[in-house]
């Protein structure tokens, strides 16, 4: 059986995304399949009119971000969700989105991103966890 | 490791591309080649020197060389099965 590993993605600041994106990607090129299971603030990122115009960097951090989006920008660093979505297709990675932030911020399927996949509870995700060798939240 | 040089079928110029770009654009390419081709890929990410022959050695695939250019470095590949 393929190897996993799991990411609850909480935060949903651009420096926190982008290495969800890379992670995943690390994890698909070494053979393992990935479940995202996207919560809260993570789950907000994923919302259709947030992936390309989200510019939040963490409150620590605050004052470097824009020199941070500058800085990606000239040196052409592709956005975090591009980076997940070529992960996505080499490979099994699969998004799901936290039924309890899906129905409190009131969401429907089309306003999240092409590439979440479903929509899972919290026992369910606990369950894809347990059988994954690395588990991380973020 | 041979040192002969070694016609690449393909090449991957992912210049520019940030860790783990290169090294999943040469997976990419792996896939598609046929079994036996070869696959060059120009990286200038400080990650895929350390990386890609990770990758090929736990793919089971074979590493050519990695070679030193200007600003870059060249790793080539042999898709092995």
């Amino acid at each position: 059986m393929t190897e996993k590993m799991a990411i609850v993605l909480f935060s949903g600041t651009v420096d926190k995304l982008l290495p969800v994106g890379i992670l995943a990607s690390g994890a698909v090129a070494m053979d393992m399949e990935v479940d995202i299971f996207a919560t809260f603030w993570g789950l907000a990122a994923l919302r259709k009119d947030m992936l390309t115009s989200n510019m939040r960097i963490s409150k620590d951090f605050e004052d470097m971000a824009g020199p941070m989006m500058q800085m990606m920008q000239k040196k052409n660093v592709q956005p975090w969700f591009e980076t997940l979505k070529k992960a996505k297709e080499l490979g099994n990675v699969r998004v799901h989105a936290c039924a309890m932030t899906y129905d409190l911020m009131g969401l429907k399927k089309e306003d999240l991103a092409d590439f979440v996949d479903d929509v899972v509870a919290v026992g369910e995700f606990i369950e894809m966890a347990r059988e994954a060798k690395i588990t991380l939240f973020i | 490791m041979s040192t002969q040089p070694v016609k690449a079928d393909r090449t991957i110029d992912a210049r520019g591309s940030y860790c783990p770009g290169p090294l999943m654009e040469l997976i990419k390419a792996i896939k598609e080649a046929k079994v036996g081709e070869v696959v060059a890929v120009y990286s200038s990410d400080s990650g895929s020197r350390r990386d890609i022959p990770l990758w090929v050695n736990k793919a089971k695939h074979e590493m050519l060389g990695i070679m030193d250019r200007e600003g870059f470095a060249e790793l080539v590949v042999r898709k092995s099965h």
